[in-house]
């Protein structure tokens, strides 16, 4: 394996621009202010249309940038870092299915219509809360040119102000992928849900009673793909937690006082501060190679690296939002402090798409058991 | 030979590649140290200090360093490319570590000229070892509380007191000597100053000390009445706590100018997974027990990512909140990886963990050895607590401890 991390001219603009970006838009008054919003910021989102970061990864044919998934990693990173909540990720991943999954006319008739911002989300997750993507247990049944879907989907996110979902069902006991607009979904199917995370807008989708036309089924169904993305996402959306965290508490360990001395002068405290520093700094190291080896079409490495990012970044995160909390003493208790919402959204990020101990299992096979 | 071709330094990799597959040693009938402060045996450091004589000879020792005082005046990369062709070789190191990594560099930077003549090439050809007199019984961690005194005495300084934990000091011809010239002063730093000190001089003696392992590696070396010349003091008395920090920052890789070549012997993690297929556990190679695969993949994963860090600090726009995070935390990162490596390597193996260097041992016990040797890294040049101050106080800016 190659150490080598590629880092481009046009990656270094994004990460300059969206950290600017981000600070503006979400100050932590705003982060607050926005906590369990019943709409999306559309003010902001306008903005982040313009700026064209919803085409980045769109291929120039469908109006987008071309320049690949690794370029979207800076802009995920600093909304991290500033503990935005934004439909980002969620359409980002959208796109990147239709790409992969969708025929010739679904890229034609979606990916257009994204990268000018509509919004669309992902519905893969059940009640049951498996990550295995493809164990489905939402149905599709071809009856009368319509598929009529059954079954439920938690952690759609933004799913009210979706222009549309993907969705994973099971077609004759196949997993696939359908794309349901959102004047096919009626208000009642849809369920705000309470999750962890108050910067996220999540919702419960019930399936049934919800049918499409058959053209709705992607053509493809590269489970692969949405995996890979979202776990890119995620671990630059930790990494950019992470750099939010260790600020927090290193302002509030040089600030804070007892028995008349600065606090951060307590190893006690110090030291775990340190572990936090180090842990992002190999984890942000993993991210950044899987966002090289992607661009590279290297999808083994790709695999390895981004299965190493998600796990160390969620133990660490996680790590980092619990110090956080008890470094504030009981101030940390209290929900005005910040460290609950780094708690929080370290949570959040650890448990969808797998923990630390759910991708090392699945790297054991890959980095113990080949031979050579 | 300002623009480099990648073309020619492949050339040069192979060529490197083939002097080193020609000539490296063949595999003594003894034991190896892991780390220069493990050299025990006269039969070990003879072997060792032949082996840099003859990659200097060769040229693949000291390639950045000044053409004038014995180096080649090339571009640092060819000596990287030297280093790595030695690391993944996995031959045995460099014994001259202190002079080659921290006397050498500090030499280089802050030495007179005659010092740079006198020095530098001896120390690359490993004609003159070098050895650290910085520690002391009551002073290591607290370094500026030594209490070693140099008394200016016409043209000598009369050296009193003892240093400990003397790597090389046996086969030694010189110390980086931090010692006491005053005890007045603003502070317990202002009163010491810094000698480049002859080690071969009545009055001096370096008294092995045995090792947790039961082998010998470093000495106490007390100091009665040892007169050295008072031109070895480096620059004026009063400027050695100055000078040992700058020491420190070479020691620890946090600075660059190093004479390159392997200080250690290489470790990788895919040994331990090399030995986990071989040593049983119940009855089942260890590689099997769901245990021990997720220990090693958790190790794989943070053996990797500190690898991957060296490649990412280097690109400035992925460093920015903390640049120094990395520079400054490669000893801590690296040294306690391979002690843990090395506990996992011992608790892999069911009861013959408990074996230690002898036949009936898996590999002859040298993941016992090894883990046991890996705290020379944890402890010495600084602990890793004190590596976890450093990092904390100028890195992240927080109150001194
Ligand atoms: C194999 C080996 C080779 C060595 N070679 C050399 C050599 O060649 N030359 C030389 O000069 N020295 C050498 N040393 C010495 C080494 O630098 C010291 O041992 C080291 O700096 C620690 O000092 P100490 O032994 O006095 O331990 P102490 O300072 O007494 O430390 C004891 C414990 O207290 C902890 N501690 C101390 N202060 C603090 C603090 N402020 N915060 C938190 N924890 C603290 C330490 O981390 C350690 O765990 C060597 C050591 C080893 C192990």
């Amino acid at each position: 394996m190659s150490d080598q991390i590629a880092f481009s001219e046009e990656q270094a603009m994004l990460l300059d621009t969206a950290t600017e970006f981000c600070r503006k838009h979400s100050p932590i008054e705003t982060v607050r202010a926005r906590l369990g919003a019943d709409q999306i910021d559309a003010a902001t989102w306008q903005e982040i249309t313009a700026l064209g970061w919803l085409g980045i990864n769109v291929a120039e044919e469908f109006g987008g940038l071309g320049l690949g998934l690794s370029c979207v990693v800076p802009v995920a990173e600093s909304m991290g870092r500033y503990l935005m909540g934004s439909p980002y990720s969620g359409a980002i991943i959208a796109s990147e299915c239709l790409a992969t999954s969708g025929s010739r006319t679904q890229k034609e008739e979606w990916l257009p219509k994204i990268v000018s911002g509509a919004i669309g989300s992902m519905a893969l997750t059940e009640p049951n809360g498996s990550w295995l993507l493809d164990e489905i247990g939402a149905q599709a049944v071809e009856r009368a040119d319509r598929l009529e879907l059954s079954g439920t989907k938690c952690f759609v996110t933004d799913a009210d102000t979706s222009d549309f979902c993907i969705v994973s069902v099971n077609v004759e006991a196949q997993a696939r992928l359908v794309l349901v607009k959102r004047e096919q979904i009626p208000a009642g199917n849809l369920h705000r849900e309470v999750v962890i995370d108050e910067t996220r807008r999540s919702y419960q989708l019930d399936l049934d009673g919800i049918t499409v036309p058959l053209d709705q089924l992607l053509k493809g169904s590269d489970f692969q793909a949405i995996e890979f993305a979202s776990l890119l996402l995620l671990s630059a959306e930790i990494a950019g937690g992470l750099v939010g965290s260790i600020h927090t508490i290193v302002e509030y360990l040089n600030t804070r006082k007892a028995f008349d001395k600065v606090i951060g002068s307590y190893q006690a405290l110090k030291h775990p501060t340190v572990k936090i520093l180090l842990d992002l700094e190999a984890m942000r190291s993993h991210l950044y190679h899987a966002a090289t080896r992607l661009a590279e079409g290297n999808t083994d490495e790709a695999e390895v690296a981004l299965r190493m990012a998600k796990a160390h970044g969620s133990a660490a995160f996680a790590f980092a939002g619990d110090r956080a909390v008890q470094f504030h003493g009981g101030f940390g208790f209290t929900y005005d402090c910040d460290a609950q919402l780094y708690l929080r959204r370290a949570l959040w990020c650890q448990y969808q798409f797998g923990d630390e101990a759910y991708h090392r299992h699945l790297l054991e096979p890959m980095l113990l058991d080949q031979t050579g | 030979m300002t623009n480099t071709t990648d073309i020619e330094l492949n050339e040069f990799r192979e060529g490197v590649s083939a002097w080193f597959n020609e000539n490296k040693p063949s595999v003594p009938g003894f034991l190896l140290p892991e780390t220069f402060m493990e050299v025990g045996t006269d039969l070990q450091f003879e072997f060792l200090r032949d082996w840099q004589r003859k990659v200097y000879e060769a040229g693949y020792l000291g390639m950045a360093w000044p053409e004038e005082y014995g180096g080649r005046g090339m571009p640092q990369v060819f000596q990287d490319i030297a280093t790595q062709e030695m690391a993944s070789q996995r031959l045995p190191f460099m014994p001259n570590t202190i002079g080659l990594n921290w006397a050498g560099p500090l030499i280089l930077k802050m030495g007179t000229e005659e010092d740079k003549q006198k020095y530098i090439k001896n120390i690359l050809s490993a004609e003159d070892i070098w050895c650290q007199g910085f520690s002391e019984p009551e002073a290591g961690s607290d370094l500026g509380n030594s209490q070693c005194r140099a008394v200016r005495d016409g043209d000598d300084y009369v050296i009193n007191g003892s240093k400990i934990w003397t790597s090389l000091g046996t086969y030694a011809k010189y110390m980086i000597l931090l010692a006491r010239t005053s005890s007045s002063g603003a502070n317990k730093y202002a009163g010491l100053s810094y000698f480049l000190a002859p080690m071969q001089v009545e009055g001096i003696d370096p008294k092995p000390i045995q090792k947790l392992t039961g082998e010998y590696g470093f000495c106490q070396t007390y100091f009665d009445d040892a007169r050295i010349p008072a031109d070895c003091l480096m620059g004026s008395e009063g400027d050695g706590w100055n000078i040992a920090m700058v020491t420190l920052t070479f020691e620890r890789g946090a600075t660059g100018g190093q004479a390159g070549g392997i200080a250690t012997m290489e470790l990788s993690i895919n040994d331990v997974v090399e030995l986990s297929r071989r040593a049983m556990r119940n009855g089942k190679p260890a590689i099997e027990d769901p245990h021990i695969r997720s220990q090693l993949v958790q190790l794989m994963t943070e053996s990797r990512g500190n690898q991957l860090m060296s490649a990412r600090a280097r690109i400035p726009a992925l460093a920015t909140d903390w640049p120094a995070a990395v520079p400054m935390s490669g000893k801590l990162r690296g040294s306690e990886l391979k002690r843990r490596m090395c506990q996992l390597a011992v608790s892999l193996q069911g009861a013959n963990g408990a074996r230690f260097v002898s036949e009936e041992a898996i590999d002859g016990g040298k993941w016992q050895r090894s883990y046991f040797n890996s705290f020379s890294g944890t402890i010495g040049g600084g602990t890793s607590e004190i590596q976890h101050n450093i990092v904390g106080e100028r890195v992240l800016g927080l109150p001194k401890s």
